[in-house]
């Protein structure tokens, strides 16, 4: 009986080591491919034409998805916010509440998770079809670097677009929120917009706000290279790593987003 | 064999962990002649070309092509090398992404400065040599299995290699497909002057057009000769493997238990 538990106890200790282990090995392999694409970042961008392109299928094609969220989440945020501010009578408030949402938090975070999904996702997809065709070693052997020719290009694309996108995502909300506050409600209009001009502040909130959407967008776009890099060449194996990169990107959007507010807005 | 081999494979083993895959290959690939070698599937075949290539390093044993050891070159002289070979893919491997026209460009406009006109008229040379000229503005997705491997084939060509190797250039074709590719790589090879490598299960059709057949069983070579030879050979297991026998020294079943033990229940769900 005991002989029983204490096999079942090394079984479960093994199972947690070989887990512990995989993990380890997966992230090293990750931090290797990372120097690799950093090394290979040159040769990438002495063909700009390839990044380019890649910037027009993350970045514009996602326009669409990012200016239509952006668009409900500010007119959610005027609704909402002015119900809260009328009952202290400071409904004026609203259009600095609705700007520092989003310029602070919800722009980059919400943009971050939905280009996961819709950019991030692909990418993951095409990279990793790519490998179980074989076109990734054809690539290889005729001499032609992968990482530089097809992994960067895309790495690049989405860290440039994602900036662009959370930028828009909040000017859209703001836009939103305008319209739900000033012109449904009807909120005086210049209290709305001096309000908003006197209370954000360039260096403190929008700098901020640019700075954690570009952490983001390196780790969605690492995320969603790397998984398709990685992945098992079959089509369960295509299937999980663009689970994985969703999941990942989501949860590691979320963990940065609070340690980068704990650094940069610290003692306000 | 002539002293003067493009490939020459001395003693050369591989293992994957502990999985051994090559035990002891030498081989030699004399210029300008066409080679094949076969073997029942998962014996090793596909690892000795990207060994060559220089994808995999050897456990032991050296690797010569055109005179430089391919398992010591750096990543630069690997890719010297590999631009000056060709290799075709099992299913072609041709980027989904372009074109039938860019997919035969590509290398032309990675690996050189060649003006797009001359591009464009090298191209269609190589298309036309494979018969698909009318077809360069198609999508890989719309060509059939024979077309796309013909498309891959002008576009392991494309930059005229010293070396073509073939992975299982016959796999999954019509008979009609399979005949119109193997002329193609023993015209390809000869008005090239090119060395080429074909690695293939599929025996009546490598007999015919090529130089010379090694016979890979097991990680070793059992057999080695002409066509002639080795459709005279006495060898039980390249005879069984040249008629296509179900039984022989390659056997039927994987290695099991006995048959009645195992229906008498000791076999899986007995343990």
């Amino acid at each position: 009986m005991v002989g029983k538990g204490f096999a079942a106890l090394l079984d479960l200790l093994r199972g947690g080591g070989h887990r512990v282990n995989d993990a380890l090995q997966t992230l090293g392999f990750a931090a290797r491919f990372l120097v690799m694409l950093l090394v290979y970042s040159g040769q990438s961008f002495r063909r700009f034409n390839l990044t380019i392109r890649e910037i027009y299928f993350s970045g514009f094609q996602s326009l669409l998805i990012i200016l239509v969220s952006g668009l409900f989440i500010g007119m959610v945020l005027g609704l909402q916010g002015y119900e809260t501010l009328q009952r202290y009578g400071s409904s004026e408030a609203l259009g600095v509440l609705v700007a520092l949402s989003l310029t602070r938090e919800l722009g980059p975070v919400v943009a971050a998770l939905l280009f996961a999904s819709r950019a991030g996702s692909s990418i993951t997809a095409e990279i990793g079809l790519m490998k179980a065709t074989e076109q990734l070693t054809a690539m290889d052997m005729m001499a032609v670097n992968p990482i530089a020719r097809v992994v960067g290009p895309r790495f690049w694309g989405g860290v440039i677009s994602m900036p662009l996108l959370a930028a828009l995502f909040s000017a859209v909300g703001v836009f939103g929120g305008y319209l739900i506050g000033v012109v449904l409600i009807g909120v005086d209009e210049g209290a709305f917009w001096s309000q908003m001009q006197g209370s954000v502040d360039f260096r403190h909130d929008i700098w901020s706000g640019i700075v954690k959407s570009f952490v983001f967008g390196v780790a969605v776009s690492l995320i969603s290279v790397f998984e398709g890099y990685d992945a098992v060449p079959t089509a369960e194996g295509v299937s999980a790593s663009i689970k994985r990169t969703v999941v990942y990107s989501a949860l590691t959007i979320l963990a940065l987003d609070f340690v980068l507010t704990s650094f940069l807005f610290r003692g306000v | 064999m002539p002293a003067d081999s493009l490939v020459k494979i001395t003693d050369v083993s591989f293992a994957y962990d502990e999985r051994s895959i090559l035990k002891g290959i030498n081989m030699e690939i004399p210029r300008g002649k066409l080679v094949a070698i076969m073997g029942n599937s998962g014996c090793g075949k596909t690892t000795l070309l990207r060994l060559i290539g220089g994808q995999l390093k050897p456990t032991s044993g050296e690797l010569l092509v055109d005179g430089q050891s391919v398992p010591d070159m750096s990543h630069a002289e690997l890719y010297a090398m590999r631009r000056r070979m060709g290799m075709l893919f099992q299913f072609g491997a041709l980027f989904t992404d372009i074109s039938v026209f860019d997919n035969v460009a590509y290398l032309m406009r990675e690996h050189t400065d060649l003006p797009e006109e001359l591009i464009r008229d090298l191209v269609m040379m190589k298309l036309n040599a494979v018969g698909l000229r009318g077809a360069h503005h198609l999508m890989p997705a719309e060509l059939s299995g024979g077309m796309a491997r013909r498309v891959a084939l002008a576009r392991a060509i494309a930059l005229d290699p010293m070396l073509i190797m073939y992975d299982e250039p016959f796999a999954g074709l019509d008979p009609i497909s399979m005949g119109v590719i193997g002329q193609l790589v023993r015209k390809l090879n000869d008005a090239l002057g090119a060395t080429s490598l074909l690695v293939t299960h599929d025996v009546q059709e490598a007999l015919m057009i090529v130089d010379y057949v090694y016979f890979v069983s097991d990680g070793q070579i059992v057999a080695q000769g002409t066509p002639d030879e080795i459709r005279a050979s006495a060898d039980p297991f390249v005879h069984q493997f040249v008629f296509g026998e179900a039984d022989g020294p390659v056997h039927f079943h994987y290695p099991a238990l006995p048959f009645a033990q195992e229906l008498m229940g000791e076999g899986v769900g007995g343990r």
